[in-house]
């Protein structure tokens, strides 16, 4: 036991005289946080539309009126009349607009005659979400448009309303579950990966090994130290990044205390995995090159940044054993739903059992020999 | 009972030993020095004596205790300082010998009182506050010493402990390990390269090479064992023509190299050889303008068991090969 302790003693006090790395292990997940979490959250705004009217009756300038309203308000366009279908197609091909709207001939009289009239949107979808964002708003302007006409006896159409059930979520605050994780991995990622093989390589735990320390107490050790900076991370991230999302009631006790738990499982989860994929390695470099690789197979499977029902199969197993998943999803619910421990007992359960199954393979593989 | 019994103990990597069947015993209170090129094998046996490699083959027993079956009380019995640098730059020297307290489960009351005595035993009670990453080599290698007694080991084994410290710092760790060996009763087993401190400080050594003993015993016999024993520089002020041939016929010579007037005389007995020229010169009327006799440095030794060829030879990259190891 005094062991143990002398082994995190020593690993928290360097770490109190050279902090530089955990900071900026810090400072890698928050700088993401904002960055995609304003790159990605914010409404497409501005595209340039170009208008064809082909039929000039009432109906037709009923519309443009409603595209006019739409750039002065919404602002997710603006519109440009094209006098003809040539020019406006050809500035589209050559990126000056986004989308052309083609009002064609026999417009005013279909409407008029109820006989199925249609506009046409051509647009460019090399860029997928100013694209959807455009069909959204041109389905939605074009829904009070059909009710400016009174409705010819009641509808068989079924309409569908929607309920939301929690506040309105930005993006920012849909990636802080993984950005909380994020830090908690590079953390492990440089505690328990970088400064372990270079301590080995520099010949520090030659040092221990020729003391009576017992292997498991040397493991022990080793992980419990880099887990509590792997902790410490996490608490900063819960903190500083609900502050920065923009979480209402950032510091409310007792969810901070429920994060707390989920804190410290996922991080003995990946200090866990740190070890065991570091156990047999002595290069200082492995660790070096696996970081980006790592951080990618287990970050983006994860559902941080994009819902995990769009996966393919093979990245769904992925998803599956990937400690990252079951992090994320806890954190989604405290942070999101701020929901009570029990929604994610099978999350933490998940964690624990991954964390016992990492220590109990990395310790059959441990050499206590150098 | 011998403090450390080495029997055939071999340590291969693959079909190369590094360690081949190497058997020899050291009493208690010997320095026992080892000396070996590059690449002989030294670091190896050392780390196998100190459990941290496993043997391949042959048994080894530390104060009575085998190092395979009982590592762990080899490893309370024993204080290593290994070849590279080990202590901890962020941390205070008084730290760095703390964590290590601990781990040997040295009781809290003893701790502080063994540290500060070991510091001041190896001059550093000064800067027991300051970070390690401040000190200089020699100093962190006293402080190694310092760290390597602090649960008051009977035997104390050192991989080149003065290998890339001013001959300052040197004389500073030979004096402190003297003392310390003195003051602890204990028996030291050290490598080096420096020949005149292993002649100087050793009771008796074994010269390594390929992973076998080529030679042990006291530095005095293992000179005396090499022929060629002598070396006289002689000048003169003035000499006959056949001077040389007078030099070679004197009793004990083995050759005679000259330079105009300055005579390079190996010989196999020295005082005879000085003596009897001494008489010759005389007899000839020829005056000795300056007469020194060498004897054989431990340097000829080691020459003389291990060769002149340079040890290169590619090997297997290991840790201890990587850019971050600190090799002092
Ligand atoms: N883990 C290993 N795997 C393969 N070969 C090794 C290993 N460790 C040592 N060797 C080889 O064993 C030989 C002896 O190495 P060792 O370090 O014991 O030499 P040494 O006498 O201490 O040399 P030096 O004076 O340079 O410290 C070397 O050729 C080395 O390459
Ligand atoms: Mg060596």
């Amino acid at each position: 036991m005094h062991r143990i302790l002398a082994i995190i003693e020593r690993d928290l006090r360097r770490f109190r005289r050279s902090p530089t790395l955990i900071v900026v292990s810090m400072i890698m997940p928050l700088v993401q946080l904002v960055v995609l979490g304003y790159a990605f959250g914010g409404k497409v705004k501005n595209l340039q539309v170009g208008v064809v009217d082909q039929d000039h009756g009432v109906p037709a300038v009923k519309l443009k009126e409603l595209c006019q309203a739409v750039a002065a308000n919404a602002r997710t366009f603006n519109t440009v009349a094209y006098p003809d279908e040539a020019a406006a197609l050809r500035d589209l091909r050559e990126g000056r607009i986004s989308a052309v709207l083609h009002i064609p001939p026999q417009f005013s009289r279909k409407v008029l005659a109820g006989a199925n009239p249609r506009v046409a949107l051509i647009e460019d979808n090399t860029d997928q979400f100013a694209a959807s964002a455009l069909e959204g708003t041109m389905s939605q302007m074009l829904g009070p448009y059909n009710q400016s006409a009174p409705p010819p006896r009641m509808s068989a159409h079924a309409t569908l309303s929607v309920v939301e059930v929690y506040p309105y979520v930005p993006y920012i605050q849909y990636l802080l579950p993984g950005t909380i994780v994020l830090a908690i991995f590079v953390s492990a990622m440089i505690g328990g990966g970088i400064i372990y093989i270079d301590d080995k390589a520099r010949g520090l735990h030659e040092g221990y090994l020729v003391t009576p320390i017992r292997k498991f107490e040397l493991i022990l050790g080793f992980n419990l130290a880099g887990a509590a900076k792997a902790i410490l991370a996490g608490l900063v991230l819960v903190t500083v990044g609900s502050l920065i999302a923009g979480i209402p009631d950032p510091l409310n006790l007792a969810r901070l205390a429920r994060m707390l738990v989920l804190v410290v499982a996922t991080a003995l989860a990946l200090i866990s995995m740190m070890f065991l994929l570091m156990v047999r390695v002595s290069d200082p470099l492995v660790p070096r090159a696996t970081f980006g690789v790592l951080n990618t197979v287990l970050f983006f499977p994860s559902g941080a940044v994009y819902p995990i029902q769009a996966f393919p199969t093979w990245m769904k197993v992925i998803t599956a054993v990937d400690p990252f998943t079951y992090a994320v999803h806890g954190f989604k619910e405290l942070v999101l739903k701020n929901t009570g421990l029990l929604a994610i007992g099978p999350d933490l359960a998940f964690l624990a059992g991954f964390t016992v199954l990492a220590m109990v393979a990395a310790t059959l593989l441990f050499r206590r020999t150098l | 009972m011998f403090d450390i019994e080495v029997e055939n103990l071999t340590k291969c990597f693959g079909d190369f030993c590094a360690v081949d069947r190497l058997s020899f015993t050291v009493e208690h209170g010997e320095v026992f020095g080892l000396l070996g090129p590059n690449g002989a094998g030294k670091s190896t046996l050392i780390r196998m004596l100190t459990t941290l490699v496993p043997p391949t083959s042959g048994t080894a027993r530390i104060h009575g205790d085998d190092i395979v079956r009982a590592a762990n009380a080899v490893r309370q019995t024993i204080g290593v300082i290994p070849q590279a640098m080990t202590s901890d730059l962020d941390l205070t020297a008084e730290e760095n010998m703390g964590i290590f307290a601990k781990l040997y489960g040295i009781p809290r009351e003893q701790r502080r009182h063994t540290i500060r005595e070991l510091l001041a035993a190896v001059d550093l009670a000064q800067w027991a506050n300051k970070p390690v990453k401040m000190f200089s080599g020699g100093m962190r290698r006293r402080l190694e010493i310092a760290r390597g007694l602090v649960h008051e080991p009977k035997i104390f084994f050192l991989d080149e402990p003065t290998t890339g410290l001013d001959p300052v710092s040197r004389v500073a760790v030979w004096e402190m390990l003297s003392r310390l060996k003195r003051e602890r009763d204990l028996t030291i087993l050290v490598t080096t390269h420096y020949m005149d401190e292993a002649d100087k400080l050793c009771d008796r050594i074994a010269i390594v090479d390929h992973g076998k003993l080529v030679a042990l015993d006291s530095p005095l016999k293992l000179k005396a064992s090499i022929p060629g024993k002598n070396i006289l520089e002689v000048s003169f002020a003035a000499v006959p023509p056949d001077w040389r041939a007078t030099l070679q016929a004197l009793p004990e010579v083995a050759e005679v190299k000259a330079e105009d007037h300055v005579f390079r005389i190996s010989s196999n007995n020295g005082p005879r050889t000085t003596v009897e020229l001494m008489d010759a010169a005389r007899k000839a009327g020829v005056t000795v303008a300056s007469l020194s006799v060498q004897s054989t440095t431990l340097d000829d030794v080691f020459v003389h068991y291990t060769g002149h060829q340079l040890r290169d030879a590619l090997q297997a990259p290991d840790a201890a090969a990587s850019p971050f190891m600190l090799r002092h």
